[in-house]
């Protein structure tokens, strides 16, 4: 059932593309990643480590990196992050490992932690090396993960570290979700994402393509395997609701993103507008001004203040020309077949803080192509539906499948889950993050998995041949 | 109508640079030491343009030949030569060329101090010889290379003289029979106890010492060939360290001469010099000039711009008009450890508004001194009565109070669970306001169990953020002398 692996050789690079999204932020050179890498203070218990969400050893990787130890940077990093390349080049560092970095408080550029990270992780992918891991000693147990995007691959590969089988469902014909398919090409291009991939299917992660589970395949899915974990993100983009929507002309920003992505979308029209103020948003814009429209505007029905974009990512979008309109709201899509504009209404904040359409204020904005990004639904509805009658139903919360955050277990005690279906749509080490607290409470629960798997170079510091100390009082502290 | 008030020029001493050293009078007392950056006239002349007030030309003796390559030098993070290595024995030129371009330079620049290093066989004719063709040649001054550890040495010359303080004397005593112009002797550091080698250079009628010369040294092994560096056809021979890394094992050496009466002379300092500070150091423990090799030999002879900019404006601060002013007033600040008041106290305080969280002064006080910086401002550390007690004497508990130890710490901090912060929702992720050290992240001194020993200060990468603070003993100054002695005198 499973497939071949090399996902990365599937990944259709345009030329044309790959020029237009040349990175955001190029690789470091040797020589000034040492340098870069000898800035970090080396701080005890780091901030950096503290922000990162998956708590990768930030100046552990820094100072290998600094000593010329690439392998080691590489494995100290996948070890709390199993996308650490992805992560490397998708997080917004600056609210994170860089944002918390000591730097700022000494009148000084924060470490670039993230370049670093890139720098390690691409040396590890330019070696031809595997990851740094061995499946553990089969368990017999086999785990169903929903969703085969960043969550579900944290917790195949900490499923796998403990040796319980893992296999992935996914309802797209390649793996890894938005982290495939949903990030900026400039930050992190497809086939990036597919190279990681191929990495934890040598460690033994299956995957099963273009299967949609809904609730009779979950129900199946339960009954056969020892645990199921759910990591199947978020839903489609919400629609506007207005007259006009169904035109042609008229897409999303998932869809708009993936498209141009995989190779199925190669330019734009010369008009586009974006609704919408996210992070998501401001991706599609800036995609639309790369792929060749004249005249971006994104939409926006309150004010710069207020967007939910990082302020670094709307500086960005402004850099790239993409005008802002703010406290407006599209109130019909105007066209005969295809798009031919967007009217606009002007909004008022009243005291209360709602947004009140000035009614004799509209604007027309002429556009050919209109990209939604105004927030995701939810589409977990139906495992509360699916979960066996007597473990008792999956509890959500506003369509969230409600976590222990330590184990990332539901309240049906053989189902786990993690990511965006949890916490409503957070970042790409958000959703790492809580498949690695799933995988390992998935191997607690089941029970008689080790707990701590060990790498070669930690045995070697306990005296075991090939390998590293303090392991053996790691063991003790679990 | 009355003149205008004219106001007197103030007459203000300024201070120089100017000085005597051993009887030679020198424009400063910035000299190039005896190495490659004085290997011929040529170079010697651009450096007195440069600023240099003297140079020891690189040592003269029966021609030699070198081998390739010759220099090693070790880097410390990021930064290049920390430490220098060279294998280069003295000059491989004719010795009647650097004779005539002896003359040449003195004759071209006659106030510009030019030195003869020297090093012969250990024979009183050849050595009498010697002095007489340097001297004819015009220079100001000898300096007998005591020094070199490599190659020189295993052909009895070198640091094997420098290593017996007889030859060491015998020497000195034959050039004194034959010298019209001071004699400087340049010691070796690689020997136990440098006084005896500087002892002997005074007994055997010397006019002045330079010190130190190279350390004996490998400086590093490639790791992929296992060969050490330099490499000479995939082998190696120790070598000459200096450079930065020098300078501490050099002033000690300097001041444990200076200090001593029988071997005291006039002291030209030399290793790891490069700045204007370095060179204050080496003279506030007696040295009158200093020689650089390594510093010019990494960035050129324009170095001694500064050095000499910057000691003048350090003595117009500090009201030195001459060198003569502050030489050697260190000195008596230096004494051996038992004369030392043992009831002396300082401890650690960490200056909250500039600690940046970083927490090398918690780790580095945890594993490398006593464990008395804790983490718990925020959990009542800051309530702790100060009993006033002094470790020293009071406790020899570690971790008396049972504090979280880093391994506590860390493991804490992997357990936390962070998320990534939604703008306009979330304002307490780590990341979200980096002005301001949180007051969890701010270690604090257990005043009571600081032993004073500054190491979380020294690790600080924040300028005044730790600073040692004295605390009244109320105990009389009392050195360990003095406390065996009144101890003795209670027996008895």
């Amino acid at each position: 059932m499973s497939e071949a692996t090399n996902f990365f050789s599937k990944a259709g690079v345009s030329a044309e593309v790959a020029a237009r999204f040349a990175d955001l932020h190029p690789p470091l050179e040797k020589t000034a990643a040492v340098t870069e890498a000898l800035r970090c203070l080396y701080c005890f218990d780091a901030p950096c480590m503290g922000a990162c969400p998956t708590h990768i050893d930030v100046p552990k990787f820094i100072k290998k990196i600094a000593s010329g130890n690439l392998e080691g940077s590489a494995r100290t990093i996948l070890d709390a992050n199993i996308l650490g390349a992805s992560c490397s080049r998708a997080c917004p560092v600056q609210v994170l490992c860089e944002g918390a970095c000591v730097m700022h408080r000494y009148n000084k550029q924060p470490i670039e932690i993230g370049r670093l990270q890139r720098f390690a992780m691409d040396a590890l992918h330019a070696s031809g090396d595997p990851l740094p891991f061995t499946p553990g000693a089969d368990t017999g147990k086999r785990v169903a993960l929903i969703g085969g995007g960043p969550a579900s691959l944290a917790c195949a590969a900490e499923l796998r570290r403990r040796g319980v089988r893992a296999e992935i469902f996914d309802a797209r014909p390649l793996p890894g979700g938005l982290n495939t398919y949903g990030i900026a090409e400039y930050k992190l291009p497809l086939a990036e994402s597919l190279r990681e991939i191929d990495m934890l299917a040598e460690l033994g992660v299956e995957f099963h393509f273009e299967m949609v589970v809904g609730v009779e395949k979950l129900a199946e899915l339960e009954a056969s395997y020892d645990a199921v974990f759910l990591g199947m993100g978020l839903g489609a983009i919400h629609k506007l609701g207005v007259a006009g929507e169904e035109l042609e002309g008229v897409t999303n920003a998932l869809d708009f993103i993936a498209g141009y992505k995989s190779g199925t979308l190669k330019n734009v029209p010369s008009r586009v507008a974006v609704i919408g103020a996210g992070n998501t948003a401001i991706d599609a814009a800036n995609a639309a001004v790369r792929l060749g429209a004249k005249e971006v505007h994104m939409v926006y029905r309150r004010g710069s203040q207020e967007m939910s974009a990082f302020a670094f990512e709307y500086e960005h979008a402004r850099k790239e020309g993409v005008r802002f309109l703010w406290h407006v709201t599209p109130v019909k899509v105007v066209g005969e077949k295809k798009v031919e504009a967007l009217e606009l209404a002007r909004l008022e904040s009243t005291e209360d803080g709602s947004l009140v359409p000035k009614a004799d204020q509209h604007v027309l904005l002429e556009v050919d192509l209109v990209v939604l990004a105004i927030g995701q639904g939810t589409h977990a509805e139906f495992v509360s539906a699916a979960a066996g009658a007597d473990a008792g139903k999956i509890r959500l919360e506003r369509g969230r499948i409600v976590i222990d955050r330590e184990t990332g277990q539901t309240s049906n005690p053989k189902f786990f889950a993690g990511g965006d279906c949890t916490n409503g749509g957070r970042e790409v080490v958000d959703a790492v993050a809580d498949g690695k607290r799933a995988g390992i409470g998935i191997a607690v629960w089941l029970g008689g998995a080790i707990l701590h798997p060990t790498h070669r170079d930690e045995a070697a510091m306990n005296g075991a041949p090939g390998g590293l100390a303090g392991s053996g009082a790691q063991d003790a502290n679990t | 109508m009355g003149h205008p008030a004219v106001l007197p020029v103030q007459e203000h001493k300024m201070p120089t640079l100017e000085t005597t050293f051993a009887g030679i009078k020198c424009l400063n007392p910035f000299w190039l030491a005896s190495a490659p950056p004085t290997n011929c006239g040529e170079q010697i002349m651009r450096a007195f343009d440069a600023g240099w007030g003297g140079a020891v030309w690189k040592t003269i003796g029966e021609q030699v030949t070198n081998v390739s390559s010759r220099y090693s030098s070790i880097d410390w993070n990021g930064q290049k030569m920390m430490g220098f290595n060279n294998i280069e024995l003295i000059s491989d030129r004719p010795p009647e060329v650097n004779l005539r371009e002896m003359a040449e330079v003195k004759r071209r620049y006659p106030k510009h101090v030019v030195i003869a290093s020297l090093m012969v066989e250990s024979k009183r004719e050849v050595w009498h010889e010697m002095v007489q063709r340097a001297e004819d040649a015009g220079v100001d001054g000898l300096e007998l290379n005591f020094g070199c550890p490599h190659g020189m040495s295993e052909r009895g010359m070198g640091s094997a003289v420098g290593q017996v303080p007889e030859y060491c004397q015998q020497i000195t005593g034959w050039v004194k029979e034959k010298a019209l112009t001071p004699v400087i002797v340049k010691l070796t550091p690689n020997i136990s106890d440098i006084r005896m080698a500087a002892r002997a250079a005074k007994r055997g009628g010397a006019d002045a010492l330079s010190a130190i010369n190279t350390i004996n040294s490998i400086t590093g092994i490639d790791l992929d060939t296992l060969e050490p560096r330099p490499n000479v056809d995939g082998k190696s021979s120790h070598g000459g360290y200096c450079g930065p890394a020098v300078k501490p094992i050099a002033l000690n050496m300097v001041q444990q001469v200076m200090s001593d009466p029988l071997a005291a002379l006039p002291m030209s300092g030399i290793g790891g010099i490069g700045s204007w500070q370095d060179a204050a150091e080496f003279m506030l423990l007696g040295a009158g000039t200093v020689q650089v090799c390594t510093a010019a030999m990494h960035f050129g002879y324009r170095i001694v711009e500064d050095m000499g900019d910057g000691l003048l404006a350090w003595m117009r601060r500090k009201g030195y008009e001459t060198i003569e002013d502050f030489r050697g007033l260190s000195l008596p600040n230096m004494r051996e450890w038992k004369n030392l008041n043992l009831n002396f106290r300082v401890v650690a305080e960490i200056h909250a508004d500039r600690c940046i969280g970083c927490q090398l002064c918690y780790t580095a006080c945890w594993d490398g001194a006593h464990q008395c910086i804790h983490l718990d401002r925020v959990d009542g550390g800051m309530e702790q009565p100060v009993l006033g007690t002094d470790p020293r004497y009071a406790q020899h508990e570690a971790n008396p109070h049972g504090k979280p130890t880093p391994a506590m710490v860390f493991a804490q901090s992997v357990k936390t669970i962070a998320t990534t912060p939604i703008p306009k929702l979330d304002l307490d992720g780590e990341g979200s306001n980096s002005a301001v050290t949180p007051l969890h992240r701010i270690p604090r001194v257990d005043v009571d169990e600081c032993v004073g020993c500054n190491l979380c200060s020294l690790v600080c990468p924040v300028p005044e953020c730790i600073t040692m603070e004295r605390v009244e003993t109320g105990l009389p100054a009392e050195t360990w002398a003095e406390r065996v002695a009144n101890a003795e005198s209670v027996k008895a």
